[in-house]
């Protein structure tokens, strides 16, 4: 019988991270096309859209390159 | 006042978070197989794992708010917890202490006071270690209700049930293993979730140059933006001390008792899959340590440079008359986020306190489990026993912290005690330590009488100034002083006692063989590590670029 091996902690974060940032991402999108009432400062630099894109590929990088590692 | 409003996306990011931990201690459950799985993580951890781990763990979401707060109170005086409050003693740990430590194969702190001293002086230290981590984690369970109640509107006892539930689960299923994993997603949450409102900040003010303009045009009298050129006279820097009090007080006895002896953080370390991973783990994590004040300082200074302009609309909440300061990062979270990145700067301050009430409950666990159950109750237990002990002690711990929580909510004057808290039981036990590993007449007795005196002398001078017995400034030395001064000084003469009464008794009573003494105490212990290595790859190489970037810091801020 083989054993399972644990995957990384790096591998759930990349996970983690590329959930978050494309959800924030992707709301980014949906307020710079219908913006809110309310503005935040700053609203007109679109936060979310550039967090949300660096947290995707962040997190996308970290999931790609330890998805095949166990330790 | 609610702060913060919250939108169906912020609910998901939350919600996304909650499943991924509890996730992750299921997924760990199956390779939680034995005591050492639960309790050390299977001392497989490499440098990197553990290092975060070791630095998360003292990054709780009470840190976050109370530090930025701490900030706009004193001002960059407060860095000095990140830099010379942390790093000299981050890297004494990984070069000197650590190899006593690791290579002695002992599961908890106090499990090295057995070997070195006696079972007496371990279980004195266990019990005050369990009753601290219980203390602490259930005023965190409280403070975390405070600040959801007061940010977000969120039900006292739902936040509190909700997220003491969740820990127990993880905790419980998978051990120490799971409070590394969600303590390692957690630095990354905060990192992301709290890192942008400083780069947002900036951008709104110009640059860092015109935040501290601002700040210094409006306090001309008393220094807010220096570190050290202020630090001669108390009255000119906004913590009120004297550079004695931040490097003895702060500097050495605080810093070094809480980085080198608190189980919650050296655990961590001990989680490690070799001697040179583990005396890297508190190196690495010195770097990340270094970074933080970039921030927590800076988002509490913008906080000061934006409430000092009318114009900016900025003010921080009030309660009862008295200035909130701990609303300082919330209040920028709101100014700056919109709707998603809300839910991730909550989620990072949600991830910061499950994680620090992880990292009491494993840690109580374990010194419960070795230090106080195998140690006085059931000293024939077996590997199998030990490890349902340590579950149910999850779960215990858990359900103590709620009423603890619930004890803190009806008396919250009770949060002010932290840190004394810490001066109790830290700043005494490092000298017991430090005299311990480097000094082999140091008896049994000694150190047992050393560590009551100096635990009941802390105490003594806390509750002496609490009642009014004597004035702080016989502790303090000086006329001028605040309460972050008072907690700097009763810590340095608390270690001071203990060191003292250890050293007297040490002398008339009976010593150890020094031959039962080998790899406990260094001059008697082999001392040369990693030697087959390349120097660059030795953690002292990496030691000294961490001494060099603190100097650099220290200079630039000077």
């Amino acid at each position: 019988m083989s054993e399972v091996k644990m995957k990384p902690i790096w591998y759930f974060v990349g996970l983690i991270l590329i959930v978050m940032g494309g959800i924030i991402f992707l709301s980014g999108i949906y307020q710079f096309i219908d913006p809110p009432e309310t503005k935040t400062v700053l609203a007109e630099t679109h936060p979310a859209i550039w967090w949300g894109a660096i947290m995707f590929v962040f997190g996308g990088i970290m999931f790609l390159k330890t998805r095949k590692e166990t330790v | 006042m609610q702060a913060i409003g919250l939108s169906i996306v912020d609910w998901i990011i939350i919600l996304i978070y909650f499943v991924f931990v509890l996730g992750i201690g299921w997924y760990l459950r199956k390779f939680t197989r034995s005591q050492e799985d639960f309790f050390l993580a299977g001392r497989k951890n490499s440098s990197w794992v553990a290092g975060l781990a070791f630095l998360s763990a003292n990054l709780g979401a009470l840190e976050l708010l109370g530090m930025t707060g701490n900030t706009f109170k004193y001002g960059m005086y407060v860095a000095h917890f990140y830099w010379i409050g942390a790093i000299p003693a981050m890297l004494f740990l990984g070069i000197y202490m650590m190899p006593f430590y690791y290579s002695s194969k002992i599961n908890s702190v106090p499990g090295y006071l057995k070997l070195r001293f006696d079972e007496k002086t371990r279980v004195l230290n266990g019990i005050a270690f369990a009753v601290m981590t219980l203390l602490v984690s259930g005023i965190n369970l409280y403070a975390m209700a405070l600040v959801l109640h007061t940010f977000l509107g969120w039900n006292w006892d739902v936040s509190m049930w909700v997220s003491a539930i969740t820990v127990a689960v993880y905790v419980g299923l998978s051990g120490l293993m799971s409070a590394i994993f969600t303590e390692i997603i957690q630095f990354f949450m905060i990192w992301f979730g709290l890192f942008l409102v400083s780069v947002l900040g900036i951008i709104e003010i110009g640059s860092m140059k015109e935040i501290f303009a601002r700040i210094n045009e409006y306090s001309s009298q008393v220094s807010f933006t220096t570190l050290w050129s202020t630090a001669s006279d108390p009255t000119q820097n906004g913590m009120f001390i004297h550079w004695g009090g931040i490097v003895l007080g702060l500097g050495f006895v605080l810093s070094f008792g809480y980085w080198t002896t608190d189980f919650l953080v050296v655990q961590r370390a001990f989680s490690a899959k070799d001697l040179r991973s583990a005396r890297m783990t508190p190196i690495l994590a010195s770097f990340f340590k270094m970074a933080l004040p970039f921030l927590v300082i800076l988002a509490g200074l913008i906080a000061i440079a934006l409430s000092i302009d009318p114009k900016s609309g900025f003010e921080l909440l009030q309660d009862g008359g008295k200035v909130n300061y701990d609303s300082a990062l919330p209040l920028l979270i709101a100014r700056y986020y919109p709707s998603g990145l809300v839910g991730l700067g909550v989620t990072a301050l949600l991830a910061g306190f499950m994680a620090g009430q992880a990292g009491n409950i494993s840690a109580f666990n374990t010194v419960w489990t070795y230090d106080i159950y195998k140690s006085v109750i059931n000293r024939k237990a077996s590997d199998a026993h030990l490890l349902w002990m340590g579950r149910a002690s999850t779960i215990a711990g858990v359900f103590i912290s709620l009423i603890t929580a619930y004890w803190a909510k009806s008396f919250p004057s009770i949060m002010d005690y932290m840190q004394a808290i810490f001066s109790w039981v830290n700043a005494p036990l490092f000298a017991t330590m430090l005299l311990g590993m480097f000094v082999w007449w140091i008896t049994p007795n000694g150190a047992f009488w050393g560590l009551v005196a100096g635990m009941s002398s802390s105490f003594f001078m806390w509750l002496a100034v609490k009642f009014h017995w004597f004035s702080e400034s016989i502790i303090t030395m000086s006329s001028t002083q605040s309460d972050m001064a008072a907690n700097f000084w009763r810590a340095w003469w608390a270690w001071s006692i203990c060191a003292a009464i250890t050293i007297l008794v040490s002398l008339f009573t009976r010593k150890r063989p020094k031959d039962e003494l080998v790899g406990l105490v260094k001059g008697l212990t082999e001392d040369k590590y990693d030697q087959h290595l390349p120097f660059t790859k030795r953690p002292e190489f990496v030691a000294i670029i961490s001494l060099i970037v603190l100097v650099i810091l220290n200079i630039m801020f000077w």
